[in-house]
């Protein structure tokens, strides 16, 4: 699919380049234009999106096999030859959507769409500010359309930088400290994902189409192709050591973005001082980054691995739902508070991932897309109150349900969403990851159902310290939600209403790739161990 | 009538609340009265649809089981299983039609007194909201073929409970009790989910009748029976908590917040039947075992909150501790095997216990109205000993409330008389069969016991002189709003409507409609079958109605020889029994135990939890960093005076140091070393120690200053002058920045080309 000749996958990943250099040009005194030109765009993207997911051949598998890819874009990128030391270098410039990312990029247009609305009422330095938007928008949609794992590399970093400054300049009182953290904590992550590349880098050769000879390659599809791995090689074979060493160093490189426990502490210290429209886009689609990484790559690249390491991903899942949902249960900060339970709901996507069956896998990738859109409500939601209030502590407020009852009621919505009520989105993918995971974990995941409790209880908890009881004089004056607020959270609204009760519109788009992810991670692997 | 016309019907009863909800929610503002005659229409056609289609269903599909299926999730074509699917849909058997119209009758006849109950509340309109979205909610629970959607509408109904308990959220006891009853809910919803995973796991369905025909067939969960039974009590979990069993049944009394039409409704008549409901429906797959134990925690319920409830005041908790009561005896009733029976007390108990509630109601209304006319706000309208007297003032409210009375104590005539005698003769057959002789004992006695406080209630309330002279004149009746459910509910609590054999339910409709199914285990586990049960219970009627008769007829005599003819003291009673009282009055100091282990535990753990993430956690990641700048800054740079962090970091790097130190001076050292040689050696292995630890101390940046800084003076203007460019990209200049990353992206696109 192309439009003016240049692929939809170039527009999408590219058009808030465009945006943040028109942005750039436009005289700073020029609020309106500054205001208007990244919805424009980000609204664009959406339209973009939304022509790629009703264009989407949900029939199609992908995940391994370039035949099943659809919207692919293949040009060589960098070729430079006899390069001390690596000899040929080959990049591509290789893009192309299954069932695993087209939520992805779907979520991503969204949740960037409605961060800008959010960002509007910024007061320091818009301008750059909206630039740095646009940059991370490029960042995160380029992570989920690259099939080459260097271009992977190079969107994966380029969302790192804006992501820095966003809470650096634009955060609350401690934003140095908790950007500082984010970046280190990330970076940490990200030269362990490099090791990683070089490591596959050189174990896999492909035949050059054109000219026949041997060549490495960065091709995620060719590294999945356990015949493409030189014989010898670090990576080759089956089961090795150095392919688990691999999988970790892979693993946790993602896992720190998912977070996993216990690489999880940046997250609550970069959520708190983030603006509101950072969180959003933070929770909503940064964290997706890192499960979305390990399903495109560390699971079909090693599924042996994978396979190996299952039981420990499951624990580490059980750990993420309760511990998470805990540490949410104490704290008095709102923002805090959804922050951990970001930790807790990842958790049930590795619990999805960890099922290792297409049930729960379907769950996971679901959960991903549902506690995007969720928590990107639960942050508006918290980012209205402290916009009025000025505070975000739990027990400063009361009553909050007579003096603000819109804003009560799509809060309630949004709350009972996170704790996984039926009828809203998070219950199916809830649901699914739970029962996908209880046929290969059976004692981890009854265990991770305590989580289900615990969610209830401390989102009712919160809701009620806020919005129930006498209404506090204190907040009296405080005015209702609104147009431009509502506007950003309606649609979210209403997507969680929708795929709670009717979710085959997004899982049909899932299952023949995930179907045939878990073929492929299940045969990948003659020396599994799956108990 | 055709199938399909049932089917068609029975969908449109179960989404034309869910209609009303979102009309209400949305536009109760802009309609006339609120929309309160929009949200009891369309509950009176709801009604007028059910009773079609019980007629329909009884008179021309008996023995049917009426289903429609659709797919709702699939999953393609699943590695190791094939194309699997998530099918949804509904059903209808009698046991279906029967639940249509005894939930839509209630809601029905509660949304109609409600209109009166409710006049003048704040949020009157989004009450009839939440009544709609309650009703749509229980008749999923109702009309549903499979496990996923009961356990949707399960969680649903949940939601209408806690929305409707903290209706008057402004109270905190209201919040909380709203809270407590989602939470305690969700604690038995995880057990039944996990029951529905291990069916799930297995079958890969969540169909009934696509389970229970694969557990005919000899397959079984892992292949094992226990965990068979265990699949039984887990899905029975879920109706400890819906149906407030023991011991998870602390959350109904504290429902009572709610308005009290909606304890009628939800906390009495339907929601709590639903787990009632859910036994009956898996009745077939539960094995022996797994029945023993849902007689036990059915008998336990009806025994504990027996007693609770004659140590009450408030006349909401006596009938909500009756309510808990007479599930556990449904509950029982199902466990030992007496199937129709249960379900019969279901349905009677519905329309009796409803009554009991909105005449409860009426008389709160009336007390409500005399205190705050009197201007006395410190009288609880609730507590009966403010009472009595009422007969005169109230006397459609008093004459119903005591049919209701002698239906749920079982007197002839009665429709609870049918259905709790048949309960008790199943206890004996039960115990004939296998022996469990305690629990026919706790029937009849909480029997007794029932009949004993519910006329306490009577007595007190309508009887005898009332408290107050003035407060009598200003008590009038209820308006005709709730007055006319009360004469329905209390023509439904005659024997007529169930079986024309006011001693003998077994010849009505109900039986022939609902008979107990045959079970679909394995022989082996399996309980006694239909008919060595139907033989045991042949002997026992008997001797049950005789027994069941008399204790209720002492329960009464006790009732009017203490409270009404004063012969016997009930304070002195009490008295005596003094520790026994109190333990009775704070409800066998469930709350209180709860709230020292579970909720204390939780949070408490919650805490540890948080200070462990903050301190120990985040306190590596904090410290690595830390060091790393004491390794770069130096110790002075990195923390203040005194700090404990660099004590810690002295001692270590001054540990390490002398251990590096020592290395190299056992490194140069000869195997026979001259005392030259060992002066030497260990003068550079503390030169080496006291220069490592310098570099800890001052750090390497520290080192680069004093030392090398002071040789080349040079790289110190270099750096210097990084240090400058560094220091202006972080003040902000966000276009600097932009500028390399544009330049980088130019470079990203001319590489492309």
């Amino acid at each position: 699919m192309e439009l003016l000749g240049i692929g939809i996958l170039t527009w999408i990943t590219f058009l808030p380049i465009i945006g943040m250099v028109a942005v750039l040009i436009v005289p700073k005194e020029n609020q309106s234009a500054v205001k208007w030109l990244p919805l424009a765009i980000t609204g664009v993207q959406v339209v973009l999106a939304a022509m790629i997911f009703f264009n989407f051949d949900k029939g199609m598998t992908g995940i391994n096999t370039l035949e099943g890819m659809q919207f692919v874009e293949k040009a060589t990128w960098i070729d430079i030859k006899g390069v001390p030391w690596f000899g040929r270098i080959v990049v591509e410039y290789f893009m192309g959507i299954d069932g695993l990312s087209v939520s992805m990029v779907l979520l991503t247009a969204l949740i960037c769409f409605i961060a800008v609305i959010a960002s509007w009422n910024i007061d320091k330095s818009l301008k750059g500010y909206m630039a740095m938007l646009l940059l991370l928008d490029t960042g995160m949609m380029g992570v989920f359309v690259a099939l080459d794992f260097f271009l992977f590399y190079v969107f994966w970093e380029v969302m790192l930088l804006p992501m820095y400054f966003l809470i650096g300049v634009w955060g609350g009182p401690r934003r140095e400290y908790a950007a500082i953290k984010f970046f280190l904590y990330t970076l940490l992550g990200s030269v362990l994902i490099l090791l990683a590349i070089i490591a596959l880098y050189f174990s896999v050769t492909v035949l050059d189409p054109s000219t026949g000879e041997k060549m490495y390659t960065f091709n995620m599809l060719a590294m999945m192709d356990p015949a493409n791995f030189e014989p010898g090689s670090l990576l080759a074979g089956v089961g090795t050591q150095w392919r688990y060493i691999a999988y970790i160093a892979l693993f946790i490189g993602f896992a720190i973005k998912v977070p996993i426990f216990p690489f999880h502490t940046w997250l609550p210290d970069a959520h708190v001082e983030a603006p509101t429209a950072i969180s959003v886009i933070l929770a909503g689609v940064l964290l997706k980054m890192g499960t979305y990484g390990i399903l495109r790559i560390s699971f079909p690249i090693f599924p042996d691995a994978a396979n190996y390491f299952v039981v420990p991903l499951a624990i580490l899942a059980l750990i993420n739902i309760v511990y998470g949902a805990l540490c949410a249960m104490a704290q008095k900060d709102l923002k805090k508070l959804i922050a951990y339970s970001s930790v807790s709901h990842m958790g049930v996507v590795l619990l999805g991932m960890a099922a290792m069956n297409t049930q729960g896998m379907v769950g996971a990738v679901f959960q991903m897309f549902n506690h995007g859109t969720i928590t990107a409500m639960l942050f508006l939601i918290v980012g209205v109150l402290y916009d009025r209030a000025h505070t975000r502590e739990i027990d400063a407020f009361g009553g909050l349900a007579i003096t603000m009852p819109k804003y009560t009621g799509i809060m309630t919505v949004a709350f009972f969403a996170a704790l996984g009520l039926p009828g809203l989105s998070g219950f199916i993918s809830e649901a699914f990851s739970f029962l996908g995971a209880f046929q290969t974990h059976r004692v981890i995941t009854i265990l991770s159902t305590s989580g289900i409790v615990l969610t209830a209880a401390y989102m009712l908890w919160a809701l009620q310290r806020i919005f129930l009881g006498q209404p506090n004089e204190k907040w009296a004056g405080l005015p209702d939600i609104n147009g431009r607020e509502l506007s950003a959270l309606v649609p979210l609204a209403v997507i969680v209403i929708v795929l709670g009760v009717y979710p085959g519109l997004m899982i049909d788009v899932l299952t023949s790739s995930l179907n045939h992810l878990v073929e492929v991670v299940k045969t990948g692997a003659p020396m599994a161990l799956v108990p | 009538m055709s199938q399909e016309t049932i089917l068609q019907l029975s969908t449109v009863i179960l989404l034309l609340p869910l209609l009303g909800f979102i009309l209400l929610i949305f536009f109760n503002k802009r309609l006339p009265r609120q929309g309160d005659w929009l949200g009891t229409g369309i509950l009176f056609l709801c009604l007028l649809l059910s009773v079609i289609v019980l007629a329909g269903k009884l008179g021309s599909h008996h023995d049917e089981v009426l289903q429609f299926k659709f797919t709702w999730v699939d999953w393609g074509n699943v590695p190791g299983i094939g194309p699997l699917k998530l099918e949804l849909g509904i059903m209808v058997d009698n046991l279906v039609a029967i639940m249509l119209v005894v939930v839509t009758i209630v809601s029905s006849l509660v949304h109609l007194f409600s209109i009166g109950y409710m006049h003048g509340d704040v949020r009157y309109g989004r009450y009839f909201a939440y009544l709609g979205v309650f009703t749509f909610s229980m008749l999923g629970i109702v009309v549903t073929n499979n496990f996923f959607m009961m356990y949707v509408s399960w969680e649903l109904v949940g939601l209408s409970s806690y929305l409707l308990i903290g209706h008057w959220f402004e109270k905190k006891s209201a919040s909380d009790a709203a809270n407590k009853a989602f939470i305690v809910n969700r604690i038995g919803d995880i057990g039944m989910f996990t029951g529905i995973m291990i069916l799930f796991a297995n079958f890969q369905t969540f169909t009934f009748d696509d389970i229970f025909a694969a557990i005919q067939s000899g397959t079984i969960p892992f292949g094992s029976e226990p965990w068979l039974t265990a699949a039984g009590i887990l899905i029975f979990a879920g109706a400890v908590g819906k149906s407030a069993q023991f011991p998870l049944h602390v959350w109904l009394p504290d429902a009572m917040e709610g308005p009290t039409p909606v304890s009628a409704l939800i906390h009495a008549a339907t929601m709590v039947a639903a787990g009632v409901y859910l036994i009956a429906r898996t009745f077939t797959m539960m094995t022996a075992d797994a029945l023993i134990v849902i007689t036990y925690i059915g008998a336990i319920t009806a025994f504990i909150a027996a007693t609770i409830a004659i140590a009450q005041n408030d006349i909401k908790k006596v009938l909500a501790y009756s309510t808990v009561s007479q599930l556990g005896y449904m509950v029982m009733g199902l466990g030992v095997g007496a199937f129709t029976a249960g379900f019969f007390h279901l349905t009677t108990h519905a329309m009796f216990k409803a009554g009991l509630f909105l005449a409860s109601g009426s008389v709160i209304h009336a007390m409500h109205h005399a205190l705050h006319h009197a201007g006395d706000h410190h009288t609880d309208p609730q507590d009966i000993r403010f009472m009595g007297g009422l007969r005169s003032k109230m006397p459609i409210t008093f004459w119903t409330f005591l049919i209701f009375t002698l239906a749920i104590s079982g007197v002839p005539f009665t429709s609870g008389f049918l259905s709790k005698d048949e309960i008790l003769a199943g206890t004996l057959a039960f115990s004939s069969l296998n022996g469990h002789a305690i629990i026919p004992i706790i029937g009849f006695f909480v029997a007794g016991l029932t009949a004993f406080y519910m006329f306490r209630i009577v007595i007190l309330t309508f009887l005898g002189e009332h408290k107050d002279a003035h407060r009598i004149q200003e008590i009038h009746e209820s308006p005709f709003t709730m007055t006319v459910p009360l004469m329905v509910f209390a023509a439904l609590s005659f024997f007529a409507f169930y079986s024309f054999d006011p001693f003998g339910a077994s010849s009505g409709w109900f039986y022939a409609a609902v008979p107990r199914p045959e079970s679909v285990v394995p022989g082996t586990v399996a309980a006694p079958g239909v008919a060595a049960f139907e033989e045991a219970l042949h002997h026992s009627h008997s001797l049950a109605m005789i027994l069941s008769l008399t204790v209720a007829g002492i329960g009464i005599l006790a009732a009017f020889g203490t409270y009404y003819w004063k012969k016997i003291s009930a304070d002195a009673v009490a008295d005596r029994l003094k520790p026994l009282h109190t333990f009775l009055m704070n409800k066998w100091y469930f709350d209180e135990l709860y709230e020292a282990t579970a909720v204390n535990g939780t949070k408490g753990l919650a805490r540890a939890y948080a200070w462990f993430d903050d301190r120990v956690i985040d306190g590596i990641v904090n410290g690595v960093g830390s060091w790393t700048r004491a390794l770069t800054l130096g110790t002075s740079r990195n923390w203040e005076e005194g700090s404990l962090g660099a004590v810690f970091y002295k001692a270590i790097s001054a540990g390490l140091s002398i251990y590096i130190g020592w290395l190299v001076t056992s490194a140069l050292m000869s195997p026979e070393p001259a005392f030259g040689e060992m002066l030497w050696n260990g003068i550079l292995g503390l030169a080496t120690a006291g220069l490592t630890f310098f570099l800890f101390f001052v750090g390497v940046g520290g080192f680069d200053n004093k030392i090398v800084d002071g040789l080349v003076n040079a790289v110190a203007y270099l750096a210097g002058f990084f240090g400058l460019i560094s220091r202006r990209l972080q003040t902000g200049k966000v276009q600097t920045y932009l500028v390399f990353v544009i330049f980088g992206v130019m470079v990203f696109f001319l590489w492309f080309r």
